[in-house]
């Protein structure tokens, strides 16, 4: 048996020797990044943003509900500094379950929109898509179908194609709609919009765009950022997509067509908090937002900075100005909506 | 607890050092029993909990549906998987025809193909706009109008595809069991006048029926884990309704209660099976003296098998990878990216050493339940298995909370001690994946060393034992050779899953670290097909690695006749 002071010396030694990857961690100049981002364009962000500020970038990517389960069990632990969603339910989730800390960054403030950040400063948007329709030019006239309201409208028995209710951003669609509707009208719109159905919901948005495309539907719904994709394919399949599609902006005439964004927020118990605000606020440069959006298709969220030429091309529309924050509060309601429509 | 699992008199040897080796093993396997037992009491745990009211919405909405299709899809999948596995592995191990030896390794192929690999394969395939139909329209002159094709999203379609990369499983384990089955048994039933027909249905068959049944059950519940095939297939189960009511509803407590469902379902299917098989042995008849004399086909039977079992390898793999492939000529990832090779390094080696460990495992505990058989045994062994039947996500943030609780753990403890926390040791560690994995797949390696240690009759233990020889002598010389096989085979198997493997891996690995499986993931959950099908035929290509190695392998064993020791 050891005596007690060596004993206890060894542990710590032990104790020190494991931990010591920890500690070195801490003590770098590095910026712990959990993403549920992943595209290959982002990493010119990323490696811009060290060049930039100095600090390395340690990154996992996951789906954001991963994400947010991970950061829980780590808890107080937690080697997160930054989370980055694709969607506004999410980083509210990682808002609600306390996983962020409030930024009040002037930076931020002046640069993105109010609807765009949440009110208590816990994320902000740094690019968005819009959900709209792709229609079939050789079936629906100009005009045809102009507003989310028309999807329910009988005449388009047979033609609606959309992605399950399970994806989020049918959710959020959802969600939006029923800020504007209230319950009652959003589920028999949900109803209509179910009876319309070309087929059951599968796969995911570009699978609707290809079904229009050959003709399943009429009506197909899709974030822009899908077709942005098509648009630049050189496949030949691709092309001819996109050659028999129309774009439609839905609601211009009223609220204007619903946003989704991809946002980021400080994690609770960030280490790096320096490095964290600072790269925060890097993402609302007009270098990091043209890298952001121009990599995906999107549109960026900083007055001045051009969308990308394929994106621009689709031309100015009306956004919807509700809060991020409304919409993704909003989503279980919303799924459970859609569950009794029998939206699958 | 320990009384109990020692007042089993089986094997009983009064020597302390045997007895004391004895109870190490019996504590070793219990531990690890613990360890996986952990994660899924932390999703069980959510039985006692109140949840948001999500369970009462969906027994009002969607239940009826979700419990239909679960049980169709398993059904399915448990009737196509049983058939074809057992069908093929009888007509390669004991029939001749041409091709038959080159069909004994290809059988396997499919195993490398992940299941939403194959399902988006066959979409793009098959879609208006893809090649299949395509070329029909300009064959034939039809326009998209003039004709039928069949639509493969729906039930029927989505349990054809995981019956096409689930079939390997029964293959592999009946194939095993057929090899290792006595010739006197069957020349026996031979001899009594059956036709090798009724040979194989009366007596290779039955005795073939653990091996068969650890196929069909990890079919079973891989398909009853399955998220990404069935969803992108638009087809509802228990698992997409999970996955719905956590991250849809954040109803985590009711997820879990519907997980903890699941399980239940599946331990009394086990238990079921278990306790039909009770009372019978298995082992019984002795070795097998000489390869079996394979049954040449005439011309018409030759013809008829080498279709038989051409179709699940032509359907599982070759189509399947040739659709991957006209993806990756049009729009691939680059394959020179030095990205990929550390995508491929990393793969590969967490494949590996997963193996290791988790083969290792196995075999510590389907030992104890060997020297120590008995209902309590038995039951912390299933229930330790039970892990690869709960979804990939669910069973990953239950292994999340077990990490963070044991990390949060440490550090208070150290905090107290030392003044200084150890911040996260485990979470987020190489030892975290390696953990993951063995709560994943402990069930995989366990069917095949349990129906392998199944087939070695204790009576070759006594013998031994009676001859002087130690435990530890017997299990060295007589089990080890005669294992070698089954654990090569859950070697094997944990390595291709471990290879595919998705949900736990994205959630618990280290910073800056991706493998193929990821890379595939992600750009396939971006709707970027064409860029995933590279990474996806580099884990088919990386898969067939181990497979030809099984294969030489049992070939050189087949060759040898007789096994070392025998």
């Amino acid at each position: 048996m050891l005596s007690s002071p060596t004993r206890r010396a060894l542990l710590g030694g032990a104790a020190l020797l494991v931990a010591s990857p920890a500690l070195l961690r801490a003590q770098t100049r590095t910026l712990n990044l959990y993403s549920s981002r992943h595209y290959d364009t982002d990493e010119a962000l990323y490696n811009d943003f060290t060049r930039q500020s100095g600090f390395a970038i340690n990154r996992v990517e996951a789906g954001p509900d991963q994400l947010l389960a991970r950061m829980q069990s780590e808890g107080t632990n937690s080697p997160a500094d930054v989370l980055i969603t694709v969607d506004a339910g999410r980083i509210e989730r990682a808002s609600s379950l306390g996983l962020l800390q409030p930024f009040a960054s002037q930076t931020l403030a002046s640069r993105i929109p109010a609807n765009l950040r949440d009110p208590d400063g816990n994320w902000y948007s740094f690019s968005t898509r819009a959900r709209v329709f792709f229609v079939a030019k050789d079936k629906v006239a100009e005009g045809a179908i102009r507003t989310y309201e028309d999807l329910a409208d009988p005449k388009w028995k047979g033609k609606v194609l959309t992605r399950s209710s399970t994806n989020i951003y049918s959710q959020s669609m959802t969600g939006a709609m029923l800020a504007a509707h209230g319950p009652e009208k959003t589920e028999t719109w949900a109803r209509g919009l179910v009876a319309n159905l070309a087929r059951q919901p599968r796969g995911g948005d570009t699978d609707q765009i290809r079904a229009a495309a050959a003709g399943e539907g009429d009506v197909a719904i899709s974030n822009t950022y899908y077709f942005g994709r098509l648009a630049l394919s050189q496949k030949p399949e691709d092309k001819a997509v996109v050659e028999k599609l129309r774009l439609v902006f839905p609601n211009q005439a009223d609220r204007g067509t619903h946003l989704n964004v991809s946002a980021a927020g400080i994690a609770r118990h960030a280490k790096n908090l320096d490095a964290a605000k600072a790269f925060l606020e890097y993402l609302s440069t007009p270098a990091a937002q043209r890298y952001f959006a121009w990599g995906n298709s999107e549109y960026p969220v900083v007055a001045g900075v051009e969308p990308p030429p394929q994106v621009a091309a689709w031309g100015t529309f009306k956004a919807d100005p509700l809060n991020a924050r409304v919409f993704a509060r909003n989503n279980a309601e919303a799924l459970k909506i859609m569950d009794r429509a029998g939206w699958k | 607890m320990t009384d109990a699992l020692l007042g089993q008199p089986s094997l009983t040897d009064p020597r302390p050092a045997f007895m004391a080796g004895r109870r190490a093993l019996l504590a070793v396997a219990l531990v690890l029993a613990t360890v996986v037992i952990t994660p899924i009491l932390a999703v069980a745990i959510s039985v006692v909990q109140q949840s948001g009211g999500a369970i009462a919405h969906l027994a009002e909405t969607v239940l009826t549906e979700i419990v239909l299709n679960t049980l169709g899809l398993m059904l399915m999948v448990g009737a196509g998987t049983a058939v074809i596995g057992v069908g093929t592995a009888w007509l390669v191990t004991l029939c001749r025809f041409p091709g038959s030896r080159a069909l004994e390794w290809m059988l396997l192929l499919p195993l490398a193909v992940p299941a939403y690999i194959i399902g988006y394969a066959y979409t793009d395939a098959m879609a208006v706009a893809g090649p299949v139909q395509s070329s029909l329209r300009a064959f034939f002159g039809w326009s998209r109008s003039d004709y039928w094709f069949p639509d493969i999203h729906n039930l029927p379609g989505v349990s054809l595809m995981l019956t096409l990369v689930l079939y390997p499983y029964v293959y592999l384990l009946a194939r095993s069991a057929f090899l290792d089955q006595s010739t006197c048994v069957l020349e026996a039933a031979r001899t009594l006048g059956a036709s090798p027909l009724s040979a194989f249905l009366r007596v290779g068959l039955p005795m073939a029926r653990p091996a068969i049944a650890a196929g069909v059950a990890l079919a079973l519940m891989e398909a009853l884990a399955d998220f990404g095939t069935v969803q992108y297939f638009g087809v509802t189960t228990f698992t997409t309704t999970i996955y719905r009511t956590w991250f849809g509803l954040g109803d985590r407590v009711a997820a879990g209660q519907l997980a903890t469902g699941l399980l239940g379902f599946v331990l009394l299917l086990v238990a079921v099976e278990f306790l039909a098989r009770r009372g019978r042995r298995f082992g019984a008849g002795g070795r097998r003296h000489r390869t079996i004399a394979p049954l040449q086909l005439r011309p018409r039977a030759a013809a008829a098998a080498l279709a038989a079992c051409a179709l699940p390898v032509l359907l599982g793999f070759i189509l399947p990878i040739a659709a991957l492939l006209r993806l990756h000529a049009m729009d691939g990832d680059s394959l020179v990216n030095p990205r990929f090779l550390a995508y491929a390094q990393n793969s590969f080696v967490l494949a590996g050493a997963a193996a290791l460990v988790v083969v290792t495992a196995a075999t510590m505990v389907a030992y104890a339940g060997r020297i120590a058989p008995g209902l309590f045994t038995s039951a912390v062994i299933r229930v330790a298995s039970i892990g690869y039947a709960v979804p990939g996500t669910v069973i990953a943030v239950g292994i999340l909370t077990a990490l963070g609780g044991l990390d949060g753990a440490l550090d208070g403890w150290s905090q107290a001690t030392f003044g200084a926390g150890t911040g996260l040791l485990f979470s987020g560690s190489a030892v975290a994946l390696l953990y993951a994995y063995l709560v994943r797949f402990l069930a995989v390696a366990a069917g095949p060393v349990e129906s392998g240690l199944h087939q070695i009759p204790a009576s070759l233990d006594a013998a031994a034992r009676t001859l002087g020889a130690s435990a530890t002598k017997v299990a060295a010389a007589i089990h080890a050779p005669m294992l070698r096989r089954s654990l090569l085979t859950a070697a094997l198997l944990v390595f291709v899953d471990v290879l595919k493997e998705l949900p736990a891996t994205i959630i618990v690995r280290p910073f800056n670290f991706d493998t193929l499986a990821i890379r595939v993931y992600n750009l396939a959950s971006d709707e970027r097909l064409a860029q995933a099908s590279t990474g996806a035929l580099v884990i088919v290509a990386i898969g067939i690695v181990p497979v030809i190695i099984l294969t030489r392998m049992i070939a050189r064993d087949t060759r040898l006749g007789s096994r070392p020791g025998a």
